[in-house]
């Protein structure tokens, strides 16, 4: 299990095709694999008293998947009203999620040695989802850890403590 | 080679089918020894199985079967007269050879287990009999022979009906029928959505073709449901074994009878109401039927009977499962009740015989005098409950002191597709299962306000006379109240026992709605079932009306707690500990491991002083510092509480010592906790069921803060304090852990699994990892293999830990000593800001 574990992380960090997108400015990849597919913004189903980063449920050709925003989950300041988010499906190990983000980018290549450890003096809030950072030309991808991200109980602070029953 | 595995499998199918009916049929035997045709039959089957094991070549199970068909043909041929014993040593050959085909299908193999005593007794049995023939009875053996020779025709027909249905039947996977079902779900829904569409088009056309769109796909659903179906008999075989064994071991005589054993539910419920149904028939052998000597005393035959009957009604099925035994003492079950601390001496008169009953239901709860094997430990009428309610169904408990006791199941037909109430609140729509709906009440605007009543703050309604608790769907999920004045539409809902009443904005529809899980994202939420798609495409949460009963807190407290523990028991983690229990301020349950507290003391209220503005007390010729803990939690004034004498939980270390003023201490429970739920509020780390109730854990690390962190910031001044990482998947025990730690004077980080734990080394140094043995994936030996591969993490002692171990500290303190002269660390540990907050 372990060699397995540890042989997960070296692979990600040797692959190299990323979908990308934006969350504020933020430039994001996942690896292209695990991208079920992206889609313009869709009929949203609220989840009253669920965490504050699902934004809902959208219905995916009969399938329910979750929508998290990436804008809250980040930490991040919301959207603006009129800005319509995307959807960026992705496979996790509990089925299909749907990541809320701000706008779509390409896919691209991109050179292992250009990798790094995410900076210690990243947003806190991101830190803990980043996997690590390519050194692009212009601007830096930061390699999104989508299990760490679908899983609420990763990264959560103290001031956002889950809603309970009274 | 792929067809041998198929043969085999064919062969484990069908022998587990002749096996159950060998149960059936030796117990039936065993009450009528004389029906030859009954003793062929059972002659038969174990002949069938003796011959596919020969074929097969599963050497073990055919020695079994032949020695037992072997014996079965002296019982056929008239050689050897069927009793108890004997009976009971071919239902023994029965299960060998059960457990016998559990092993090839687990491994294609037989396994090592040879049954030689087994065999040999089969053998002695029959050799005993052989050495001492019965002398040939001739008054016997002609009936016999007869019987035989009069029957040819019964044999032939059945072996002619068995060939007909195989011809009519086929064998088809449950996984394809389950593919099925879910496909006609999907059907459902586009056939929804399709009826929606069309309704609002003047297309002649489009609207026949719809029209036969809908009644096709309900008929489909309708057969494809039929599919699934099976008889309850196949859950109710195994039962006449189970009785017949448990009436030999108690001692009593019990005759069970079965009536609708044909009636079919979906399989899904068929193995959701199996452990029930096990559990209440067993529960009906110990308590219900009494022994033979008292039934006779009381003027009933010497033997009991046990009847079990299925029938359908109102599209649910009905079952009761019935006992003529002594009954329940209602007076005995509210005086347990008391005892229990389930009610109040006052209640437990009040309440109605059959409110008590189903007491019964609580967790805990036994009438028994004495803890059999069988039953009588008080764990099982509320696991019955949880499971029946589970998929929807309902538990009705009745009995009359000396005439016996019934237990009356409703469960629904299927659980896939489910009829809903469609409901908006707050803009947003709703499904309630029609099951748990049962009226809907309308108040027109105007005379609204006036009748929803209040009392004590809590809105109720006058329903026919009773008053019904009120909960707003808005609020409890909060939505966007409803516009006051308008009409009010009450939805009457039943949960558990008990009915309340949800204000919703607006009804729309009943609809037929597929029932989908959620995402583990919201999977922790109570108020909701699950979610479906609607006809117009939009996906609508399900409500889950218990979940919505205990949010809004319509449903009395120690319902809240059954179904909190139930569904918690799954999923959360268990732990075995002491946990003192009190109460301060209006916090009614507090939890601390009773580890770490050092004493109890009642001190005289004069005795508290002040010093420095901090409470404080004289106490064994030192100064104890005081922490109010009513008033540090709610805030407000820390003298107001006090109490004569206050109550006063020491906690120490051996040096420093801090007194928590509480003010009531109430129990020490030794049990397995389980976690309910993370902290909301500071002070706590989280809420779990202790005693059957729910009880908020304290976080001593805040209170310690709170009260000065003197004690820390004495720790501090020693030097640079060890950092150890605490591995452990559970949010819960990594707290109570932590809080420990930081308490001895360590710097703590945490991770709940490996890659967290892999991230926390990389980023500091840490000169200790205490690990859980479970933790994900790997485990610790996993962690501990992980460190050893890294030349500098190698030298970092690992400690193992299987749950909240009390001499925790003690343990890292010596992993520590006995590491540091042996390792030289190349990262030395870092200075640490002040003791991280655990909030």
């Amino acid at each position: 299990m372990t060699g397995t574990a540890i042989a997960k992380v070296e692979s990600d960090r040797t692959r190299g095709t990323f979908a990308t997108f934006y969350v504020a400015d933020l430039f994001f990849g996942v690896d292209v694999l695990r991208v079920q597919e992206v889609l313009r913004s869709q009929p949203m189903t609220r989840a009253p008293r669920g965490p504050e980063v699902i934004e809902g449920l959208i219905n995916l050709r009969g399938q329910i998947v979750t929508a998290i925003d990436m804008r809250r989950r980040l930490r991040l300041e919301p959207r603006a009203a009129d800005a319509a988010p995307m959807n960026v499906v992705v496979r996790t190990e509990d089925g299909a999620v749907s990541l809320l983000v701000d706008a779509i980018g390409d896919v691209l290549d991109v050179e292992s040695d250009a990798f790094e450890r995410p900076p210690e003096n990243l947003n806190a809030g991101a830190r803990a989802l980043i996997r690590g950072v390519y050194k692009l030309e212009d601007r830096l991808l930061l390699v999104l850890d989508t299990e760490r991200t679908v899983d609420l109980a990763c990264g959560r602070a103290a001031q956002q403590p889950e809603q309970i029953c009274p | 080679m792929q067809e041998d595995q198929e043969i085999v499998q064919e062969f484990l199918v069908e022998s587990h089918e002749n096996l159950s009916r060998l149960d059936q049929d030796m117990v039936e035997l065993e009450s009528r020894p004389e029906d030859a045709a009954l003793l062929a039959s059972v002659f038969r089957t174990m002949h069938t199985i003796k011959g596919a094991c020969g074929f097969l070549g599963f050497t073990v199970l055919e020695k079994i079967a032949h020695r037992a068909e072997g014996l079965l043909a002296l019982l056929r041929d008239g050689r050897l007269r069927l009793n108890p014993p004997l009976v009971s040593l071919i239902l023994e050959a029965v299960d060998a050879t059960r457990s016998v085909l559990a092993q090839i299908e687990a491994t294609g193999q037989e396994g090592s287990e040879r049954f030689d005593q087994l065999i040999d007794r089969l053998e002695a049995a029959a050799q005993e009999n052989r050495s001492r023939p019965v002398e040939p009875n001739p008054a016997a053996a002609p009936p016999e022979q007869a019987a035989l020779r009069a029957d040819p025709a019964k044999p032939e027909d059945e072996t002619a009906k068995s060939s007909a249905s195989a011809d009519a039947n086929i064998r088809v996977g449950v996984g394809l029928l389950d593919k099925l079902m879910d496909l006609v779900g999907e059907l459902v829904l586009a056939r929804n959505q399709i009826l929606q569409f069309s309704t609002g088009r003047e297309d002649a056309a489009l609207n026949a073709t719809s029209q036969r769109l809908n009644l096709i796909t309900t008929e489909l659903q309708e057969n494809v449901m039929k599919t699934r179906m099976q008889p309850i008999g196949v859950v109710w075989n195994k039962l006449p074994r189970l009785v017949r064994d448990l009436s030999l071991s108690l001692g009593k005589q019990v005759h069970l009878e079965m009536e609708g054993a044909e009636t079919e539910l979906d399989r899904t419920i068929i193995e959701a109401i199996k452990d029930p149904l096990v559990h209440l028939v067993r529960n009906a052998c110990d308590h219900g039927v009494e022994a033979p000597e008292a039934r006779q005393r009381a003027g009933k035959p010497a033997q009991g009977v046990l009847s079990l009957r299925a029938y359908h009604e109102g599209g649910q099925v009905n079952i009761e499962i019935a006992d003529d035994g002594a009954g329940i003492d209602v007076a005995r079950v509210r005086q347990k009740a008391v005892e229990r601390g389930l009610l109040s001496a006052e209640l437990a008169q009040k309440i109605s015989d059959r409110e008590a009953f189903n007491l019964i239901f609580s967790p805990g709860f036994t009438t028994a005098a004495t803890v059999s094997n069988v039953s009588g430990r008080g764990v099982g009428m509320d696991v019955v409950r949880t499971h029946i309610e589970r998929i929807g169904g309902i538990v009705d408990l009745s009995s009359r002191p000396g005439e016996g006791t019934t237990v009356k199941l409703k469960i629904p037909l299927t659980l896939a597709i489910i009829p809903g109430l469609l409901v908006t609140s707050g803009g947003e729509q709703f499904v309630i299962p029609q099951v748990s709906l049962l009226e809907l009440i309308r108040l027109d605007s105007g005379s609204s306000e006036k009748r929803i009543e209040y009392v004590h703050g809590t809105p109720v309604y006058r329903c026919r006379g009773a008053l019904l608790p009120i909960a707003y769907l808005n609020d409890v999920l909060g939505l966007q109240p409803s516009r006051s004045g308008d009409a009010v539409s009450i939805v009457v809902l039943q949960a558990e026992d008990r009915q309340f009443g949800l204000v919703v904005d607006g009804i729309s529809d009943t609809q037929e709605i597929v029932v989908k899980p959620l995402g583990k994202q919201l999977k922790g939420l109570t108020v909701y079932a699950g979610a479906t798609i609607l006809g117009d495409g939009r996906v609508a949460l399900i409500l889950d009306v218990p979940g919505i009963g205990q949010c809004s807190g319509v449903l009395a407290e120690s319902q809240e707690q059954v179904r909190g523990a139930a569904e918690h028991t799954k999923q959360a983690k268990v732990d075995h500990q002491r946990l003192l229990l009190f109460r301060a301020g209006s916090f009614e349950r507090i939890a601390v491991p009773l580890s770490l507290v050092a004493r109890l003391e009642e001190i005289p209220a004069a005795s508290i002083e002040r010093a420095g503005g901090k409470l404080v007390v004289q106490y064994r010729q030192r100064i104890l510092p005081l922490a109010p803990l009513a008033s540090l939690l709610e805030g407000g004034n820390a003298d107001a509480a006090i109490g004569d004498p206050a109550q006063v939980i020491v906690f120490s270390d051996g040096e420093r010592s801090l007194g928590v003023l509480v003010d009531q201490v109430l129990d020490i429970f030794e049990e397995a906790v389980q976690v309910r739920q993370c902290a909301a509020r500071k002070g706590f780390l989280g809420s779990a069921v202790v005693g059957r109730r729910i009880a908020d854990f304290l976080d001593l690390a805040y209170v310690l803060a709170a009260c000065g962190a003197e004690w820390s910031q004495q720790h501090k001044a020693g030097g640079p304090a060890a950092t150890v990482l605490v591995a452990e998947p559970s949010a819960f025990t990594r707290g109570l852990i932590r809080n420990r730690l930081e308490m001895a004077g360590y710097i703590v980080l945490d991770a709940a699994n490996l890659e967290e734990a892999v991230r926390q080394l990389e980023r500091r140094g840490i000169d200790l990892v205490a690990s859980a043995e479970r933790l994900p994936p790997g485990g610790c030996s996993g962690l501990r293999a992980l460190l050893r591969d890294r030349p500098e993490w190698k030298n970092i002692p690992v400690i193992a830990l299987r749950g909240t171990e009390a001499d925790l500290d003690g343990q890292i303190a010596e992993a520590l000593h006995q590491s540091v002269p042996a390792s030289d660390h190349s990262t030395p540990p870092a200075p640490q800001p002040a003791a991280a907050t655990v909030a």
